[in-house]
């Protein structure tokens, strides 16, 4: 039996103080995963009034099993090195609004953040650490479906499917992986990719191989998820032509990538074709006062250790913002 | 072998050398049919040997059926915690608290001795003010690092209010009860059979559907 242990914040101290709404933050960060955090304590240690406004703790890290290219850790899961990262952020007197998301931004002499619950906060400067999340097909009966035979957490969802038939979408390395995962107990799996071939590495693709309860249809993209309580089937057509036809699956795994979480900022600062959001090599975004880091930027490549270092830089240059605009 | 290591153990007992008052566990099992519960109650009796803050009592659902009755214990491998008076916290886990769950198990054993993070005055009145009977299902699987949080919220409340009282279930461990909820994506919880929720929601929807049943 294995033990995802995560609570050794529970062993540290935590000196982190609510959010006050009334309050004017020097640097308000919205996010959590380590591009937040960082900033966080890069904030912290240089002495400004900080908030941190984020839904979840350690973003994309805690979803990931195994971490092995995070600097002075040889391997550490996820979920423990997002543990680690918010035990350091916990020994300041940070105000920390969890489980909060960030619904707008809107300007005026400083910043006012609005959160999903109508409540508001303010900050001179913001850093925006929002990353990505899974990217969505968007064909019909998606969003209906959600959590009713639409999912996309093989791991959290793979058990519940023992002996069902379903489709995975994507043939990158979190299509492939999720589709061996699920091959191992599902009664089919039907793995639909829009390329001529599977994207994922030459090892996983070997191994899918193996699993003979594995259908791949390339070259094929979903038209429509069906049906009324739940996942009854789906609708598939080639790309070359042709009509749909329909999967008899029960459920529906979603594995094409990500996008950025950049929706409440669309209309205040550039973003490019991506959607992610402008900066510069200070981390400085297009409107004044607000910087970004991490996943949700343009800045190339990502990982780990690039939204901590890029965290970091952001941090520094809110501060260096903050002296300067006194 | 045990069922904890010793990295594990060492971890678990600088979260547990922590806790406030003593917490009662107690562990419903049988010998037939329960392929998990031998495991969880060599878990718990692991745990247990962790700190002298802990007690274990372990029954059988057949063989102490009248106490299985007065905890309101459905089906096994169950695990429920009591206070320092050994009076029921109505917070039970049906399954294995094993890969991610570890987490909320621990927690619960951490406010259950007085180590929680208080909340804000509104929640604590509107919690307050739930007069009927609530019953809290969360369907979890093991390896879904977004179950915690929904299977925390509910315990909470179980916790602030008498009249709620709120279980993790482990759909693997429990598949009938899994297909008759129609939970194809956890963390799924279930109030009263007739309410639904979907992802790890925040305390206040779940306040929000408890208000409108
Ligand atoms: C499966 C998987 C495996 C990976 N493996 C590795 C690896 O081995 N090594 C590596 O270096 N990288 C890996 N990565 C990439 C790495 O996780 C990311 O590059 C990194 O997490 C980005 O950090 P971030 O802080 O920019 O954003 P994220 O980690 O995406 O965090 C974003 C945070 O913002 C919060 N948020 C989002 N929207 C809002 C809102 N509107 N309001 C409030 N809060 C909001 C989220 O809840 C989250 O806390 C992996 C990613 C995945 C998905």
């Amino acid at each position: 039996m294995d033990f995802n242990l995560s609570l050794g914040s529970l062993a540290s101290e935590n000196k982190a103080i609510p959010l006050d709404h009334r309050r004017l933050y020097d640097v308000l960060i919205l996010g959590g995963g380590p591009a937040a955090l960082t900033a966080a304590v890069y904030c912290m240690r240089k002495g400004v009034v900080t908030a941190l406004v984020t839904m979840d703790f350690g973003g994309q890290v805690a979803e990931t099993s195994a971490v092995e290219n995070y600097m002075g850790y040889k391997y550490i899961e996820g979920i423990q090195l997002a543990e680690r990262f918010r035990e350091q952020v916990n020994q300041f007197e940070i105000s920390i609004a969890p489980g909060r998301r960030v619904s707008g931004i809107a300007p005026g002499n400083n910043w006012m953040v609005t959160l999903d619950d109508g409540s508001t906060c303010s900050g001179r400067s913001i850093i925006i650490t929002t990353g990505k999340s899974w990217r969505k097909l968007n064909v019909p009966g998606e969003k209906e479906l959600t959590g009713r035979g639409v999912a996309y957490c093989a791991t959290c969802d793979a058990p519940l499917f023992a002996g069902r038939r379903v489709a995975v979408v994507g043939g990158g390395n979190s299509g492939v992986e999720s589709a061996i995962d699920l091959a191992k107990i599902a009664e089919s799996v039907t793995l639909v990719q829009v390329l001529p071939a599977l994207t994922a590495d030459r090892v996983l693709v070997d191994a899918l191989a193996a699993y003979k309860n594995v259908t791949t249809l390339l070259e094929h993209e979903v038209a429509e998820i069906r049906g009324t309580a739940s996942v009854s089937s789906v609708m598939v057509r080639a790309r070359t032509g042709g009509a749909a036809r329909e999967l008899d699956v029960q459920g529906i795994f979603i594995e094409i990538g990500l996008v950025p979480n950049t929706d409440f900022v669309r209309g205040l600062l550039d973003l490019n074709e991506a959607g992610e959001i402008v900066v510069d090599s200070s981390c400085r975004t297009s409107a004044k006062g607000i910087f970004a880091a991490g996943d949700v930027t343009s800045v190339p490549f990502k990982q780990i250790i690039i939204a901590a270092g890029e965290g970091a830089k952001a941090a520094l240059a809110a501060c260096e913002y903050l002296m300067k605009n006194e | 072998m045990g069922i904890l290591n010793d990295e594990v153990k060492k971890q678990m007992g600088a979260i547990l050398s922590q806790l406030q008052s003593n917490v009662g566990i107690v562990f419903f099992g049988q010998e037939i049919e329960c392929p998990t519960c031998r495991d969880t109650h060599l878990f718990l009796e692991e745990l247990k040997s962790l700190s002298p803050k802990l007690g274990l009592q372990s029954y059988g659902l057949v063989k102490d059926a009248a106490r299985a009755a007065e905890l309101n214990v459905a089906r096994v491998p169950a695990i429920l915690l009591l206070d320092k008076d050994g009076r029921d916290t109505r917070i039970k886990f049906y399954g294995f608290p094993g890969g991610y769950e570890i987490n909320s198990f621990l927690a619960a054993i951490m406010e259950v001795s007085g180590r929680k993070e208080p909340l804000p005055a509104p929640i604590m009145s509107r919690i307050a003010a739930i007069s009927k009977d609530v019953h809290i299902q969360v369907f979890v699987t093991l390896s879904c690092p977004y179950c915690p949080n929904a299977v925390m919220t509910a315990h909470r409340l179980a916790l602030e209010n008498p009249r709620i009282r709120a279980d993790m279930v482990e759909s693997s461990t429990f598949t009938p009860l899994a297909i008759k909820y129609d939970v194809s994506s956890v963390p799924k919880t279930v109030i009263n059979e007739t309410k639904e929720l979907i992802g790890a929601q925040p305390i206040e929807q779940l306040l929000d559907a408890i208000e409108t049943l």
